[in-house]
């Protein structure tokens, strides 16, 4: 079993570039020169430097004590909040605006839901003086304020997506619209492992910085490199992709991928993609997504907007559909629970997103020998707005 | 010969394509919207399937294909207004619509369909050309249905020469590098994209489309290519009030320039 992309850009038999012709040019610019130049030496140079010193890497790999302890077993936690602008996000959109850099682009756009991509991107265009837009569905700019605001601070122009569900769905439907409509001097900054080939490939190669981190850190902290569960949660799936990167082949490893079910998997208001999901097509990947039977993309529905999205990576409808990573599906409740419980725990106000990873403690088996890796993708600065609202249940 | 050959056959000029999004206004429009346009001399029609998602269309047609989904539009009622028209119509038919679509309706089964009702060809944005080639080709070729492919500014020669072998009857030539409905007017960079196009010799006619709203664009696309394709203006002229067949003639003529008042209109 091969968990790599085929030349063509298919995971087993997900993926592909199911674009309008109009994108073709870029995408195709894109798939020709994204592994040339990223594993050219100056640009590893380049994009190991602003890792270090920029955005502040390596990510400590952190022993949980009192969340082991509570749950009888060992648990580490990849500090991805800890990164500049407060979540995995700008591991890839350091190396994205390195690759736009030598395409010559001299616009940058992106979609954003939790506005962790959105603020990455913005933080990189500002970075290298570049002119950055930012899509954004209106329901998501009302519940994640605080990112729009940086996002404007640092330079960024926010426009607001209006069709559809209001969410990240339709803010990418935007975004390749802009694409189309600017086709020369602009690049699109995907924020996760979705989107037509090269991107679910190119930014799983950047964010699996996270797990080449893993290997050493886990190594140093316990004597072996491989842990024997690792947690992450899935929106598109950038974060959970990172932090499997390297232990993909390494099927001693259970992979996790944590997924939204919102009000619950059947309540009709979820984005629980790997239960509800069907194969088809959506933003240009072939993949699972929630659809109707007439092929009508369904609006997804979670309190995070991160996961809130109807489709999965390509990556992980392969590793789904094949059984090597396991999906779990957590709902709003039992996401702020988890997060509340973290916070007083550790310590750590989790993102919104990474804490439905957390909950998953509570539905998947382990014993009190295993090593458990949970990728904490960010943190709960953004979400202050929805915590507050629920300080009284669960505070 | 089929309906959509014979139309190329029989005309090489002028000939106008008309898109409309099914379901709008209302989710029983079909019919009276084909007689409508073919009785406005309409020389052919282009069915948009209504999509969730439509990544290479402007808002107008994203809020018609909205409307068109609320107003409970499905393939299956389509292919039953289809199937109502062709009992009185013999004008070609193509349908738009994305790939998730035909995938989901199973991709042989909605072949068939197609065929079985009278659709003439096919036009999917975001069925890429290799895809087809090597998946698709041989069974749109058995089952007698065209596909047609799009070409844009940014389109290499090469590729523009391997989609003239793969399109037909016609290529459908994206005006801009646009979405839908997004500009107004030509400018001289399209006009200079127009003639390096008619320079190649390509077996397959074009039709100009994205951004042709009236008789001055219609008659600049006709200039540089067998004809042209509206979509946006025609769904925006399909919102105003009144007669929805006297819209449409009215519609359509000022495009023609039969209209009294056509020849005045200069926007
Ligand atoms: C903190 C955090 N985690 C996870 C996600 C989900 O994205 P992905 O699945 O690509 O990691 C987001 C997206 O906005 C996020 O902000």
């Amino acid at each position: 079993m091969t968990y790599e992309v085929n030349p063509n850009g298919f995971y087993g038999e997900f993926g592909g570039a199911y674009i309008p012709e109009m994108l073709f040019p870029n995408i195709e610019e894109l798939r020709q020169k994204y592994l040339d130049f990223m594993y050219d030496s100056a640009f590893q140079k380049e994009f190991q430097q602003l890792l270090k010193d920029y955005v502040g890497r390596p990510s400590p790999l952190y022993l949980a004590k009192r969340l082991s302890k509570h749950y009888n077993t060992n648990i580490y936690l990849k500090r991805e909040d800890l990164n500049h602008t407060g979540a995995h996000k700008i591991n890839n959109t350091i190396g994205q605006i390195l690759m736009a850099q030598r395409l010559g682009k001299k616009r940058i756009i992106a979609e954003t839901g939790a506005g962790q991509h959105g603020v990455a991107t913005a933080t990189v265009c500002a970075l290298m003086g570049l002119e950055c837009i930012v899509y954004m569905g209106a329901v998501d700019i009302e519940r994640q304020a605080p990112n729009v605001s940086r996002m404007k601070m640092l330079g960024a122009k926010v426009v607001p997506a209006n069709s559809g569900s209001k969410t990240l769905k339709d803010a990418t439907n935007e975004a390749i619209r802009d694409w189309i409509n600017h086709p020369n001097d602009t690049h699109y900054i995907i924020g996760s492992v979705v989107g037509p080939h090269p991107y679910p490939d190119m930014v799983a190669r950047f964010q699996a910085v996270i797990s080449e981190e893993m290997k050493w850190q886990l190594n140093e902290q316990t004597g072996r490199e491989n842990p024997d569960i690792i947690i992450a949660c899935v929106g598109g799936g950038s974060n959970a992709a990172g932090a499997f990167y390297h232990y993909l082949k390494d099927t001693d490893v259970r992979l996790v991928a944590v997924e939204a079910a919102g009000m619950g998997i059947h309540s009709g208001e979820s984005a629980a993609t790997s239960v509800l999901g069907t194969k088809g097509i959506i933003h240009g990947s072939r993949t699972l997504l929630m659809q109707t039977e007439d092929g009508q993309i369904i609006e997804p529905y979670s309190l995070s907007a991160g996961l809130d999205y109807p489709g999965i990576g390509p990556l992980h409808a392969h590793l789904i559909d094949t059984k090597r990573a396991e999906a779990v599906s957590i709902t709003d409740a039992e996401a702020l629970e988890a997060a509340f419980f973290l916070s007083k725990q550790e310590g750590i106000i989790p993102a919104l997103e990474s804490a439905h990873a957390f909950a998953a403690l509570d539905k998947i088996k382990f014993s009190n020998q295993d090593v458990i890796v949970i990728n904490l993708s960010g943190r709960g600065d953004k979400d202050l707005g929805t915590y507050i609202k629920y300080l009284d249940q669960y505070g | 010969m089929d309906r959509l050959s014979r139309l190329f056959q029989e005309k090489q000029q002028d000939i106008l394509n008309i898109y409309f999004t099914a379901g709008y206004p209302n989710l029983q429009d079909t019919e009276t919207i084909i007689h409508s346009l073919e009785k406005s001399g309409v020389d052919l029609i282009e069915i948009g399937m209504p999509y969730s998602d439509p990544m290479a269309d402007g808002p107008t047609i994203q809020e018609s294909g909205d409307a068109a989904l609320a107003n409970g539009m499905t393939l299956e009622i389509l292919f039953d207004q289809i199937t109502a028209v062709r009992k009185k119509s013999d004008v070609p038919l193509i349908m738009m619509g994305y790939f998730n679509q035909m995938m989901q309706y199973g991709e042989l089964r909605f072949l068939k369909k197609c065929k079985e009702v009278g659709v003439d060809g096919l036009i999917l944005p975001d069925l890429p050309l290799e895809v087809y080639e090597t998946e698709y080709k041989a069974l749109f070729e058995e089952m007698g249905l065209h596909i047609i492919f799009l070409i844009t500014p940014q389109t290499p020669d090469a590729r523009i020469h391997k989609i003239d072998s793969l399109s037909s009857p016609f290529i459908y030539m994206v005006s801009n590098a646009a979405i839908t409905g997004a500009k107004v007017g030509i400018s001289d960079t399209q006009i200079s994209y127009f003639e390096r196009i008619q320079k190649m010799g390509l077996q397959n006619p074009r039709l100009i489309g994205f951004g042709i709203s009236n008789y001055k664009t219609y008659r600049t696309a006709c200039d540089y290519s067998s004809g042209a394709i509206i979509g946006s203006a025609f769904i925006k002229a399909l919102k105003d009030a009144g007669n929805l067949e006297e819209r449409i003639e009215d519609f359509v003529s000022s495009v023609k320039g039969t209209a009294l008042h056509a020849t005045n209109t200069t926007d």
